[in-house]
């Protein structure tokens, strides 16, 4: 890892241009968190089977643990640093809130984003869309109910586009 | 009224914006990684340790049991476990030496290259090995801890006996897979003592511990509890043993050190739920009532007690469940093997025995010709009844309510009834089963006496108000339900209450969390301290007690000028009446118990024998329920646990170590696993707990797999016995090989 020479990438992360800085290989997670020192994305497994550590590129939901530097080559990256708006939750975060969909709070970031990543593609999910879309993001807490709960309140109460 | 409503998480907004920080997030300047080197043999002698060329070990910190300043010992009950092994080794991965660096990827290849010759000597993988004495791995005998509660006469009884049922039952070890990997942040000096941050369950556990390593005293050892990603247990005890090793790292360097484990660390060297064998005989009349029960309940504890007696203990109680019955015998021992030490887990030994039980009365009802429920309802504890270890229970108890309200919500009879109607033409099978059990909340027997918690309340001049207590928040809402506590006490509002941080510089000792003890013996104290503080007010005449938040910021900032700091602290004193024999094993184990009956309705693939739980029913008597949501949460993710630990959750050994410390082949239900899990609420208020709670956390551990299991077996016609009941081990009982 360290005979390969050291680089620069520049992306997008939370609206803002960033530059990042490591070696090719080494894992986006790691330069978000050290770097950036945006520590939301969690290292749960390391081996892409936990989700704690997802967060989207130019929209899709990936697991950063696998994603080496250089793919973040003039991406737009959302971490769940990014979601609020400043104070003003995003309605999947105030419903995780109301509805008990974080316990111990280490997937709650991962999960979020995954939730978001579904409504966005899927306003109005069915259980199943739910259960499918969160199917990458382990939680060992909440057996899931209250999620997919905070996942069903939060679409009711988002403003549809075009209503 | 803000008991029984539903107030959201408090670290809630910071948990869903990824600000609450976890150990992993936390940084010092200057701060190395720390690294740990395991053994790979599970016995032997340590000849020698190399430290193989090609590293500049000179850049290196590196620690071995020489470097220890105090006693090489992580104490704990018996201290039988070494820090750091110093000449033996009694399990694959025992920590042997430590490595930091700034570097991690330079630690890492460090760490593999440090050669650990050990001499083999023989060892022990199995339970039978232990008991057979096949090699003496502790102790004279491999046994930990021996209990025997006898009542009545058992053998006398089962020689008039109607009808015999026996039965063996195993279960196996479980992982605990919080989502969040073990962790530390040390700081120490000879002259600044031992500081570290942490994810933890129990503080005063890792204090202790660190005294006794670094021979100081309590005032220069402080440990501070960072935002826990899951428990379960297994943060109860293990995290003593990552706090010594990186306070000797960060000893010898004089810098911070962060030791955090990856998940395969964490994974192969941390605490599981105990592996158990369960040998049930058990008299029974012809009209289904119990007469005798003799229980032989076995847990492998690996290679140091740590907390293996009392896990033992908690399982040899309950494994009588609940039901009354004249004559038992309840055999306990937990035994020594080879393998790393099992540990607390959620449940702590209850899951195991209520698993052999509940499944071996369905059989006991089969032999009788009862259907399930019946069967137990004729055998059901009552209040006034004495218990298996001599307890009268004195507060009411209906189990037969709750059996009838999970039977009518889950339509337990009209199903069972057409599941065994439409089965014969099925490929996918139905079935549908039932458990019914109770927890004990609390320490066991004087477990309590011994630990006399104490929790602070104090309030500031603007009437802002501070509880005080080293029970942490590990996602069970701990910070929420102790607010909602000291604010319905002060009547004052919740935002008012600030929960301080677990750090053992300011909090007392308000004993572990653990044991479903927070809420009903810790918030019971925060009750009463909260009431200290009023009290106090009243005595020099500042408040009535009924005044309302406006005056109770009137009479804080009163008292503050007169009188200077307001606080009130509250010391645990048994409910009266409680009475509990050491020796014997006999009396009051608990000051009370949750009671419940689940239901698991189940589908089996009579091709692949992939068992899926279609629906749970959870009905539970908890006293009263603080904060609905957060209730909820628990039952259901303890459901989920069970649900894992039943059917998925299987670790594989290979002499001693988990070959499958992976999350890719080590299975935990995901989101498409579980069933719709409906939580059904009966409140019994218990007088001693705040407002009547009781204990909730572990009780939902309990029931799901036996009742799960049971579903299999109606579904089937099979007799499962063992869990995780995985597919190819129901094709092994229903399948008969072809040649």
């Amino acid at each position: 890892m360290s005979d390969a020479p050291a680089i620069t990438v520049s992306c997008r992360v939370n609206g803002t241009p960033a530059e990042l800085h490591g070696h090719p290989m080494d894992r986006l997670l790691d330069v978000l968190r050290l770097e950036l020192r945006l520590t939301g994305s969690k290292e749960g497994c390391g081996e892409g089977e936990c989700g704690a550590c997802s967060i989207m590129i130019d929209g899709q939901l990936v697991n950063s643990c696998l994603v080496p530097l250089l793919h973040a080559q003039g991406t737009s990256i959302t971490t769940i640093e990014g979601v609020a708006e400043g104070d003003r939750l995003h309605a999947v975060q105030e419903a995780f809130i109301a509805h008990g969909g974080a316990q111990c709070g280490i997937c709650t970031p991962g999960m979020v984003l995954a939730a978001i990543t579904l409504l966005e593609r899927t306003p109005e999910p069915s259980l199943d869309d739910i259960r499918t879309a969160l199917a990458g993001n382990l939680c060992r807490c909440t057996g899931y109910t209250r999620i997919f709960e905070a996942v069903l309140q939060a679409c009711r109460s988002m403003p549809r586009s075009g209503a | 009224m803000l008991l029984g409503q539903s107030i959201p998480r408090r670290e809630g907004r910071a948990k869903v914006t990824g600000r609450a920080q976890y150990v992993d997030d936390f940084v010092l300047p200057g701060m190395l990684f720390g690294a740990t080197v395991r053994s790979a043999a599970p016995r032997g002698l340590i000849k020698r340790i190399e430290f193989e060329p090609d590293i500049p070990w000179s850049d290196f910190v590196v620690v071995t049991a020489a470097d220890v300043p105090g006693v090489n010992r992580v104490a704990l009950i018996v201290d039988d476990q070494p820090c750091l092994a110093a000449d033996r080794i009694n399990h694959p991965e025992e920590p042997v030496v430590l490595l930091a660096h700034p570097d991690r990827h330079l630690l890492e290849e460090a760490r593999r290259h440090v050669r650990i010759d050990i001499d083999p000597e023989p060892a022990v993988f199995t339970m039978d090995d232990a008991l057979e004495g096949r090699a003496i791995v502790w102790g004279q005998d491999n046994i930990f801890k021996n209990y025997l509660v006898t009542r009545g006469d058992v053998d006398a009884a089962m020689e008039f006996a109607d009808l015999i049922v026996e039965g063996e039952y195993e279960t196996g070890a479980q992982e605990q897979l919080y989502i969040e990997p073990n962790g530390m942040v040390a700081t120490a000096s000879p002259t600044g003592g031992v500081t570290v941050w942490g994810s933890m369950q129990c503080p005063y556990y890792i204090h202790k511990a660190l005294k006794a390593l670094f021979a100081l005293p309590g005032d220069k050892v402080r440990v501070v509890q960072m935002e826990t990603g899951g428990g379960f247990g297994g943060k109860e005890e293990y995290p003593s043993i990552i706090a010594c090793h990186a306070a000797l790292l960060a000893w010898k360097s004089g810098r911070p050190v962060k030791l955090v484990y990856d998940r395969a660390e964490d994974m192969v060297a941390t605490t599981k739920r105990h592996p158990s064998r369960t040998r049930h005989r058990t008299a029974v009349t012809r009209e289904g009532r119990l007469v005798a029960m003799d229980v032989d309940f076995v847990i492998d504890g690996g290679a140091y007690c740590t907390l293996s007696p009392v896990v033992l203990s908690r399982g040899t109680i309950h494994s009588a469940g609940p039901y009354v019955c004249p004559n038992v015998r309840l055999h306990g021992r937990a035994v020594a093997t080879n393998a790393p030490p099992h540990g607390a887990f959620r449940g702590f030994g209850a899951p195991q025995s209520l698993f052999a039980l509940e499944r071996h009365m369905d059989r006991v009802a089969a032999a009788v010709g009862l259907t399930p429920d019946e069967l137990r309802r004729r055998n059901f504890i009552r209040a006034g009844d004495t218990s298996a270890v001599g307890q009268v229970m004195r507060d009411p108890i209906d189990m037969g309510a709750l059996l009838d309200r999970a039977l009518g919500i889950s339509d337990y009879h009209a199903k069972r009834a057409r599941f065994d109607e439409i089965n014969p033409s099925l490929r996918v099978r139905k079935g549908i089963g039932l458990a019914t059990f109770m927890h004990g909340a609390g320490f066991t027997g004087s477990g309590e006496d011994h630990l006399a918690s104490v929790v602070a309340v104090e309030a500031t001049a603007d009437g802002r108000v501070r509880v005080l207590s080293s029970n942490t928040e590990i996602g069970q809402g701990t910070n929420t339900i102790f607010a909602q506590i000291a604010a319905e006490t002060l009547d004052i509002a919740i935002d008012a209450i600030e929960i301080a941080q677990p750090d053992t510089s300011i909090v007392p000792d308000s004993g572990p969390t653990v044991a479903s003890r927070t809420c009903m013996v810790v918030g019971k104290l925060v009750e009463s301290a909260a009431r200290g503080l009023r009290t106090e007010l009243e005595k020099v005449g500042l408040g009535d007690g009924t005044a309302g938040p406006d005056a109770f910021r009137r009479a804080c900032a009163d008292y503050a000028v007169r009188f200077g700091h307001l606080r009130a602290i509250a010391r645990y004193a048994a409910p009266p009446g409680l009475r509990w024999d050491d020796e014997t094993y006999q009396g009051d184990a608990y000051g009370t118990y949750a009671w419940a009956v689940y239901v698991a309705e189940v589908s089996v693939d009579t091709t692949t024998w992939e068992t899926r739980v279609d629906d749970f029913v959870a009905v539970q008597e908890v006293g009263k329920v603080i904060n609905p949501v957060l209730a909820t949460g628990q039952i259901e993710g303890g459901v989920a646990q069970a649900i894992g630990w039943a059917l998925y959750e299987r670790v594989v050994w290979r002499e001693g170590r988990m070959a499958n410390g992976e999350m890719t082949n080590y299975i935990m239900p995901t989101s498409l696993d579980v069933p719709p899990i409906r939580v059904f609420f009966e409140e019994q208020p218990y007088a001693f707990g705040p407002s009547g709670a009781k204990g909730i956390g572990e009780l939902p551990m309990d029931g799901p797999a036996p009742a799960i299991l049971n579903a299999v077996a109606h579904a089937t016609g099979a007799d499962p016995r063992a869990i995780p009941m995985l597919p190819e081990a129901l094709m092994a009982l229903l399948e008969t090989p072809r040649v």
